[in-house]
């Protein structure tokens, strides 16, 4: 099944995500209602921006409740960058705003200084290494080499309350921050695995192959 | 510590890849997608295109060169030249592009670094300043690829920039673009030490030791080069292992 729905909710350079599916030889369709997203084979949740509003997009749509009912229909699911984040409970960006709760935990702001006390930049933009902590078999990561670098650009953080979630953590300022999370088939990267180069390309195949 | 990034610029006018000299007498290349796409392939961090005529015609031509680039290059890009409008970006974004970046339409109406920001994330919004050096031991904000000046301190306008919501900082320098005499080290610290966002060092590398002073010296959080990469003087790999090699952190 090379079926891929990405879903198109006015948020962010879904084109790109679209190329790289495509560079993957896999059938690429754009959606935005609920009805796409309930019969949806691969489903794809982009996003770059804030959360609030990422929430309001796909609430506008009505399609907070098919996300959720697809992700438990455990159908292979990836949220990208703000998509990961709205995979979680809530975030504290811009007041406290509700996600979609597949994955239990919440999205908190980038501490401004590092472990040792020096400040550090946020954003934090750029390639950086995966360290990966589980299995990752029949997971979007199987042959993904650890240490291999893609790249991040974001401000706040998801943090599951299971550990077990955590495929993969990436260090920023001595402190771990989650870089793939997994919750049986559904996938979020906190990177772009889309603008990651090779390695990116590799994880969109693997999944495409779930 | 982070990886810092080394950004291949691409100056386009019209079709073609065009370098000059402190921003002036332009010289044509060739096809810019070609070499995005051969820069993609030595892996190159990002790509940086700017429509170097764009701000006189008051139009960004570079659409259609990035939404065939984005067939074959994937890692982030970003463009800039005669952006003006919130349309103008999302065009861009449509496009392909994941990062804007706005010197003239900035400097005329500030404000737009907030609506940019606000509508599309800082993350997208990359302040472009072309700094020149002045008596003082200071820098001025120019325009319009060098020509014009704005009375504005460079210092000053990239602390306003930051705090109208500008996710990175895309410093050039005037006097040293195209010559390959390394950076304005002064200039990158300065301003990398002022705002807490990234700062793209640009204009004047000629040798891979200049990649570490920048980044060591400068405190430089990525690295833009354009002349040696296109006339083949250096390869992203001879950079990236002289960077490491001198322990900084880079992707290899």
């Amino acid at each position: 099944m090379r079926k891929i729905s990405i879903i198109d909710y006015g948020i962010g350079n879904v084109l790109s995500v679209r190329r790289a599916f495509e560079k993957q030889k896999a059938d690429v369709e754009f959606i935005s209602d609920a009805d796409a997203v309930m019969r949806a084979e691969k489903l794809v949740l982009p996003g770059v921006g804030a959360f609030k509003d990422g929430m309001k997009e796909l609430e506008k749509r009505n399609l907070v409740f098919a996300i959720q009912e697809y992700c438990r229909s455990d159908r292979p699911f990836l949220g990208i960058c703000l998509g990961m984040q709205m995979m979680m409970d809530e975030s504290e960006e811009f007041g406290q705003s509700k996600g979609l709760g597949i994955i239990s935990g919440n999205v908190i702001r980038i501490e401004d200084t590092a472990i040792d006390g020096t400040y550090q930049k946020v954003p934090h933009v750029g390639w950086n290494a995966l360290v990966i902590n589980n299995i990752v078999e029949n997971t979007i990561l199987e042959g993904i080499p650890e240490y291999s670098g893609v790249y991040f650009v974001h401000s706040y953080k998801a943090v599951p309350k299971d550990e077990k979630y955590r495929l993969a953590d990436v260090y920023y300022g001595g402190r771990k921050i989650s870089a793939v999370l997994r919750k049986g088939n559904c996938f979020g990267t906190q990177f772009h695995p889309e603008k990651s180069g090779e390695i990116g390309l590799k994880m969109i195949c693997n999944f495409i192959n779930l | 510590m982070k990886n810092i990034r080394l950004i291949a610029r691409l100056d386009v006018k019209g079709a073609n890849l065009v370098k000059g000299i402190q921003l002036e007498g332009l010289r044509k290349i060739g096809d810019p997608n070609e070499f995005a796409k051969r820069y993609y392939e030595a892996e190159i961090d990002e790509l940086l295109y700017i429509d170097i005529v764009a701000s006189l015609y008051n139009r960004n031509n570079l659409s259609d060169i990035v939404l065939n680039c984005t067939r074959d290059v994937f890692v982030p890009i970003t463009v800039g030249g005669g952006i003006r409008t919130l349309d103008d970006v999302k065009q861009l974004l449509r496009c392909g592009a994941d990062k804007i970046a706005i010197n003239t339409a900035a400097i005329k109406k500030p404000e737009l670094i907030h609506e940019v920001a606000g509508k599309f994330g800082s993350q997208c919004m990359v302040l472009s300043i072309q700094a020149k050096k002045t008596a003082g031991g200071k820098w001025e904000a120019y325009y319009d690829n060098g020509r014009e000046k704005t009375g504005i301190d460079v210092l000053q306008w990239a602390k306003q920039g930051y705090e109208l919501g500008a996710g990175e900082i895309l410093l050039t320098s005037v006097d040293l673009e195209g010559t390959r005499k390394g950076f304005d080290l002064e200039l990158v610290k300065a301003v990398s030490d002022i705002v807490p966002i990234p700062v793209i060092a640009c204009g004047g590398m000629g040798e891979a030791a200049d990649f570490v002073k920048v980044v060591n010296a400068g405190h430089a959080d990525a690295v833009a080069a354009a002349s040696v990469l296109h006339y083949g003087h250096l390869t992203i790999n001879d950079i990236k292992e002289k960077a490491f090699l001198s322990g900084i952190n880079v992707r290899r």
